[in-house]
C-alpha cells in the first residue's frame, strides 16, 4: 500500500515528511519582498539569482582535493599555499570572495580539526555546502571540549603522541586542513591522488582514503 | 608572535566574536592578521574601527583544567586585539 499513509511510514519504514503549510516567518517574509523588489527594480534577475544558487550549489569538495593533491605534488605551490592560502586557491580558481583562508597541513605529529563554535563557518570555495553535523550544536560545543572522542566517533583514534589542534574558526578567517598523503602514493598523478582526498580529510574529522581503495 | 596573553574575562552585551570559553585563559599569539573592521561594531551598522586580529594557541590544561582530555592538545582561536592583555596583568 504504498500510498496509504496511515501509518506515517513510507513502504522502506521512514516517517513521511509534513506539508510545509505554516506561515512564512518574519524573515521569510522579508527576503521574498527585499528580492521582489531588487528584480522591480532592476538590481536584478531571477535568472541571475538562480545562477548564482546555481554556482554555489556546484561547489564541491573535488575543488579543495585538487588544491590537497597539488600541495602533495607541487612544492612550489605547497610553499605558496602556506604562505597565503586565499592567493593561491584563487588561482587555482577558486575564490574565496572577502574571506581569507588558511591551510593547516597534518603531520606524524600533528592533526587538525577545524569548528566553528560560534555558528558555522566553512570555506564552501573548497569544500561546497558545510554538512549537516558541521553546524549541529553537538559538533560545534564537543570538538573544542573533547576533540578525541569526536574522532574517535567519526573512526579516527590517533596516538596520544600526535598533538590535537583544534582550529575554532570565530572571525574572518576560514580552515582548509591539508591531510598527510598517504603511503604507497610515490609516483600516483595529481588526479589520482586527489580522488584520495575526501571532504572529512578536510575538514580533519577524517583521514585521506588508502591507496588500496582506487585499486 | 610567541607573546603570552591573556583574554579579557568580560561578558559585554552585543554581537561578540570571543567565545565564552575561551574568556580569562592564557595563550600565545601565534600569528597576526588582518586589520580587519571590529565585527561588533559592524554588527551594528557602524564602519567598523581596522583592528588586529591575532591567532592564539591555548593548551587544552589551560582551558579546560584537569578534565582535559590530553592537556597538551592545544585550541587555536582569532581573538581581536582589543580583546587581549598581557598574561602577567592583574
Amino acid at each position: 500500500m504504498p500510498h496509504d499513509h496511515h501509518n506515517h511510514l513510507s513502504p522502506s519504514g521512514h516517517p513521511f515528511r509534513a506539508d510545509n503549510d505554516h506561515p512564512l516567518s518574519y524573515w521569510q517574509t522579508m527576503e521574498i519582498a527585499v528580492r521582489e523588489l531588487l528584480i522591480e527594480k532592476g538590481v536584478t534577475t531571477a535568472a541571475e539569482i538562480a545562477r548564482q544558487i546555481d554556482a554555489m550549489d556546484n561547489r564541491t569538495p573535488a575543488n579543495g582535493a585538487a588544491v590537497v593533491a597539488r600541495a602533495w605534488t607541487d612544492p612550489d605551490f605547497r610553499a605558496a599555499l602556506q604562505h597565503d592560502a586565499s592567493v593561491a586557491t584563487s588561482e587555482m580558481g577558486f575564490d574565496i570572495g572577502p574571506m581569507k583562508l588558511i591551510a593547516v597541513e597534518n603531520t606524524a605529529d600533528l592533526h587538525n580539526i577545524v569548528v566553528c563554535t560560534l555558528c558555522s563557518c566553512y570555506p564552501r570555495n573548497l569544500l561546497g555546502l558545510p554538512p549537516d553535523w558541521y553546524k549541529s550544536r553537538a559538533y560545534r560545543s564537543r570538538t573544542v571540549r573533547e576533540p578525541r572522542r569526536v574522532l574517535a566517533e567519526f573512526g579516527v583514534t590517533l596516538p596520544e603522541t600526535t598533538q590535537i589542534r583544534v582550529h575554532d574558526s570565530t572571525a574572518d578567517m576560514r580552515y582548509v586542513v591539508i591531510p598527510a598523503r598517504p603511503d604507497g602514493t610515490d609516483g600516483w598523478s595529481t588526479d589520482d591522488l586527489a580522488h584520495l582526498v575526501t571532504r572529512d580529510s578536510m575538514v580533519g574529522t577524517g583521514l585521506p582514503k588508502s591507496p588500496d581503495a582506487l585499486a | 608572535m610567541g607573546s603570552r596573553v591573556r583574554v579579557r574575562n568580560d561578558m559585554p552585551p552585543g554581537h561578540i566574536r570571543t567565545p565564552a570559553y575561551l574568556r580569562g585563559k592564557c595563550g600565545v599569539i601565534e600569528r597576526t592578521l588582518g586589520p580587519f573592521a571590529n565585527p561588533e561594531e559592524l554588527a551594528y551598522r557602524h564602519s567598523g574601527a581596522p583592528l588586529a586580529l591575532h591567532r592564539v594557541r591555548f593548551t587544552m590544561a589551560e582551558v579546560w583544567g584537569a578534565t582535559a582530555e590530553i592537556p597538551t592538545d592545544t585550541i587555536e582561536a582569532e581573538i581581536y586585539a582589543h580583546w587581549l592583555e598581557p598574561a602577567d596583568a592583574a
